[in-house]
């Protein structure tokens, strides 16, 4: 693509100590072990796989919530690793989170008002004039009256509060939003209506989404790209028509199997993995998906295998793909 | 329609309601359901349907505040709902109709081991115990033979290995804590199975895991029903997870059944407009993402008639009057709508 | 806020918490009122040998002391001085203590470690030596006994609010604060502390009742204010030595101290029981 990407991630970590019972550290936990991929602007890239895989891990890292091990972030072309707060502060307004359920994310003290004028008193000088114009117009765009301004969050139905916290993030009119499992846990109708309202946003702010779902069906709809994520990893990225008809990684191929699909094969007659991720704080030698890769081999437990280009757009990490 | 005689549950024009600070909300509002010995049916709604409501009337175990206010529950031929309360705890709730939690979090005691947990399930529970041994102080000495132990610890063995635990023998001695999700979800199946139920009503209980370990589950579930001949009512609000394992599905919306079909008939062809919405809401590749308009009414003041008639294309003034009957269509397919649709939904 | 005068209301729908504030109400209007209502506002500072140790009666409603001065007038004067030195005790160690904890809450790892154990070596001083001890070192006040009830009790505000901040630390609300890049002043005075309010409003109420009941003791002891200050511990104190004939001398200001440090216990737990589930969850149910 022409264009620069406008997120970078190169070989991030992050680790969290595993501690016995007197407090001493007894072992680490690699949530994030050398993830690195692109981002390009205006493009939704699905970041998908089951927990414990990381990806929470990494959306957070991304904005600052965790702060990495190691490796590297680069946003707009800038190194944002860095562990300065008026560095973060500094980006924030264009690297935005949402929470899976963004009602959450409001205080429940403060009016609606307060809370979506609140990022713009603190990141931006507009005139209070400016600011409520701003409010107003962005309300429109997720479909709430103005005359909720004035109420607190638990007056709002759960649906209202997500679009409220939808719309603070948005009133700084941010570049990326990293969207942490957005339809987890919601209804097939208002699953419908979250994803249509995040369509419809996209093109109105010029957004790109780092949209992290453990729900394949939901990413084939929303996605331009995948990287799946395995036990810390990036094992595969494509893009997504390709991942869901050519997929190479054995994983990615569980993964697939594993999803219902009304009106054709039932999952409970064709499945075949069996066993669980291995415990995460003592991750198996090489591949960390040998223990249970149907096509695993010797060779498979030598050393972890890159994730290297098998063709113009996709990429795996697997000796045996 | 099979006649009554077939039935191993029949729930006759079930109505419930709960009293709250905010008024009386009408839950159930004359629910049927029949399931076949052997069977697993599929109880299909989103949250505020009512299915779990429907899913604690069967066993017993609804709030203080809820009122029953119509219908029976037949279950076997016996009406539930009048059953003196000492048989039901004896007799029936965790011993002839079992049931399998959603959360498999909380649904372990973290100071005892899975083991000890276990073996208090079966001294009062296993299929082996007289209904009405041991209780009251003067049962107290003979309340766990060791006859009886040594047996119910055989059985334990070979279910653990059916629900395929890793390392069953150990599995005993373990706490709950250090188990995973996935490996609670069988625990309670086994759990489930062990007394021998005829019925197990499984309360969503694949949602909180992953997809992955989701199918594993779902298959276990299906074959050891099925070997058992044991009937399963499912509660769901994933369409996915219905189709996987049900013979039957039944819809619910706000209280009310809106269709009842055999799972391939009823994705091929739904009747009812809120479930053809329902199948369009679910995203599909090459199709533009539909929702349906409106919200979930509330319960405490619900539409009159059918319920789903503020959001529905095809509502007419009988609808927003009268609950619509039960229209029989081909094949055991039943829907309660004044216009269902009769062309085929796309596939 | 909006919904104070649900909370009053839901407040005083408690039958114990509705007497708790009835009787602190009736402090602050004694304190206030006192030269109006007392029987004998003069004789609360001076000396009358010949009316000393008389009964109640109609004069004397709560009779007189040894010296002769109308105990009830002294009583009501002598809430002025309970009150002020619960307002200003309680009020000072909530400057201290809640910006402690709030630093050491959010901060944690070594400030924050390093601030509670100050707190706690603070907390292992017991009040009345230390207010024996500054007694002894600067001579019997009111300012003095103000001066040892602070220092030892601002720990409590410390520790709650550092608990508080903690868990809030957790909340959604909280991290989306962080991750929008708010700086950490804003989100500390403006988010963490509004909704640590609660818990503090509880401990002032709290703290009043015991800040008073040691004051009182301090006063007993002969280190609060130095007669003829019509403090209640000091009340007792002189009272002492002519029971039990003159009974009434002591009971007065007994009863006094037991019915504003109840009010004050009441008031405080019934502002918990309405406090906490209310706002915290932030809906009625």
């Amino acid at each position: 693509m022409s264009q620069p990407p406008l997120l970078e991630v190169e070989a991030l970590s992050r680790r969290f100590p595993v501690r016995n019972m007197l407090g001493w550290k007894i072992g680490s936990v690699r949530a994030l072990d050398g993830v690195s991929f692109k981002v390009r602007p205006g493009e939704t890239l699905g970041i998908v796989g089951e927990s414990g895989c990381g990806k929470t891990t990494l959306g957070k890292a991304l904005v600052g919530i965790h702060r990495p091990s190691g490796g590297r972030i680069l946003f707009e072309g800038a190194d944002i690793t860095g562990r300065s707060r008026a560095q973060r502060r500094a980006v924030a307004p264009k690297l935005q989170y949402c929470y899976q359920d963004p009602g959450h994310s409001l205080d429940p003290r403060w009016t609606i008002r307060r809370s979506l004028r609140e990022p713009l008193v603190a990141h931006t000088a507009l005139s209070p004039q400016d600011r409520d114009a701003r409010i107003a117009g962005i309300l429109e765009q997720v479909g709430l009256p103005l005359t909720h301004l004035d109420l607190y969050p638990h007056e709002l139905s759960g649906g209202q509060q997500r679009r409220v916290g939808l719309a603070r993030i948005l009133t700084l009119y941010p570049r990326l939003v990293v969207l942490d499992e957005p339809t987890s846990g919601l209804d097939v109708s208002v699953q419908a209506s979250v994803l249509k309202l995040l369509r419809a946003l996209q093109g109105t702010f010029t957004l790109t989404y780092l949209f992290i779902s453990h729900d394949l069906a939901v990413v084939r709809a929303m996605c331009d790209r995948v990287a799946v994520m395995y036990m810390g990893r990036i094992v595969e990225t494509a893009p997504t028509e390709t991942l869901f008809a050519a997929a190479k990684h054995p994983y990615t191929l569980s993964l697939l199997a594993a999803i219902p699909d009304i009106g054709g094969r039932r999952v409970t007659d064709t499945f075949t993995l069996a066993g669980e991720p291995p415990d995460p704080a003592r991750p198996p030698s090489g591949c960390r998906f040998r223990t249970r890769c149907p096509r695993a081999a010797a060779v498979c437990a030598g050393s972890e295998p890159p994730l290297r280009p098998v063709a113009p757009e996709q990429s795996v990490a697997c000796v045996r793909a | 329609m099979a006649t009554p005689g077939d039935n191993l549950l029949e729930v006759e024009s079930l109505r419930v309601s709960f009293r709250t600070e905010a008024g009386t909300a009408r839950v159930l509002d004359g629910v049927n359901l029949a399931l076949r010995a052997g069977e697993i049916m599929g109880l299909v709604g989103e949250s505020g349907c009512g299915k779990t409501t429907l899913a604690n009337a069967i066993l017993g175990i609804l709030a203080a505040n809820a009122r029953h206010e119509a219908g029976r529950i037949r279950f076997a031929g016996e009406d539930l709902l009048t059953m003196p309360r000492r048989r039901m705890e004896d007799e029936v709730r965790g011993r002839r109709i079992t049931f399998i939690p959603q959360d498999p979090y909380g649904s372990f005691n973290p100071l005892f081991t899975v083991g000890a947990q276990t073996f208090e399930v079966m001294k009062w529970k296993s299929p082996l115990r007289a209904p009405g041994a041991g209780r009251g102080i003067a049962g107290f000495l003979s309340r766990y033979p060791r006859a009886r132990r040594r047996t119910d610890a055989k059985a334990i063995a070979q279910m653990l290995r059916a629900v395929q635990m890793p390392d069953p023998a150990a599995a005993t001695g373990k706490l709950p804590h250090e188990f995973s999700g996935g490996q609670r979800q069988r625990l309670m199946i086994a759990l489930a199975l062990l007394p021998q139920p005829r019925l197990v009503i499984a309360d969503e209980p694949t949602t909180a895991l992953d997809v992955t370990i989701q199918a594993q589950i779902l298959k276990l579930l299906k074959e050891l029903a099925k070997s058992g001949g044991i009937s399963v009512l499912l509660t769901t609000h994933d369409l996915g997870t219905a189709y996987e394992i049900c013979d039957r599905i039944t819809v619910m919306y706000a209280g009310q059944v809106v269709e009842t079909a055999p799972v391939d008939d009823f994705f091929r062809r739904p009747h009812h407009p809120y479930t053809v919405r329902l199948l369009d809401s679910l995203p599909r590749p090459g199709r533009a993402l539909s929702e349906i308009g409106g919200e979930v009414p509330r319960l405490i003041d619900p539409p009159a008639g059918c319920r789903f008639h503020p959001r529905c294309t095809r509502a007419t003034a009988i609808c927003r009057s009268e609950h619509p009957p039960v229209t029989q269509l081909a094949s055991g397919h039943e829907v309660r709508c004044y216009h269902p649709l009769t062309e085929a939904a796309p596939p | 806020m909006r919904a104070a005068p649900a909370i009053a209301a839901k407040l005083l729908r408690d039958p114990s918490a509705a007497l708790g504030l009835l009787i602190i109400l009736l402090l602050v209007a004694v304190a206030v009122l006192a030269p109006l209502i007392a029987t004998h506002p003069e004789a609360v500072w001076d000396m009358n040998p010949r009316h000393r140790l008389l009964p109640p009666s109609e004069t004397y409603l709560f009779g007189t002391d040894r010296m002769g001065a109308d105990i009830f007038s002294r009583i009501l004067f002598g809430a002025r001085i309970t009150l002020t030195i619960a307002i200003v005790a309680v009020g000072a160690a909530l400057m201290i203590g809640v910006p402690i904890g709030l630093i050491s809450g959010w901060r944690g790892t070594w400030l924050g470690e390093t601030l509670m154990r100050v707190s706690d070596i603070f907390l292992a001083v017991p009040q009345i030596v230390l207010a024996i001890a500054i007694s002894q070192t600067l001579g019997p006040s009111i300012e003095n006994v103000i001066l040892a009830l602070s220092v030892t009790y601002w720990p409590w505000f410390t520790r709650l609010v550092h608990a508080e901040v903690r868990a809030l630390k957790n909340e959604t609300f909280i991290e989306a604060a962080v991750a929008l890049g708010l700086p950490t002043w804003r989100i500390v005075l403006m988010h963490v502390l509004p909704n640590v309010l609660s818990p503090i409003i509880v401990r002032i109420s709290l703290g009043m009742g015991f800040t008073i009941l040691t004051a009182s003791a301090l006063g007993f002891l002969g280190l609060g204010a130095p007669p003829p200050a019509p403090e209640w511990g000091r009340m007792i104190s002189e009272a002492r030595e002519f029971l039990p004939e003159a009974w009434w001398s002591a009971l007065a200001p007994g009863l006094a101290i037991f019915l504003v440090v109840m009010g004050f216990n009441l008031l405080g737990d019934g502002l918990r029981d309405v406090l906490d589930p209310r706002i915290r969850r932030g809906n009625t149910g």
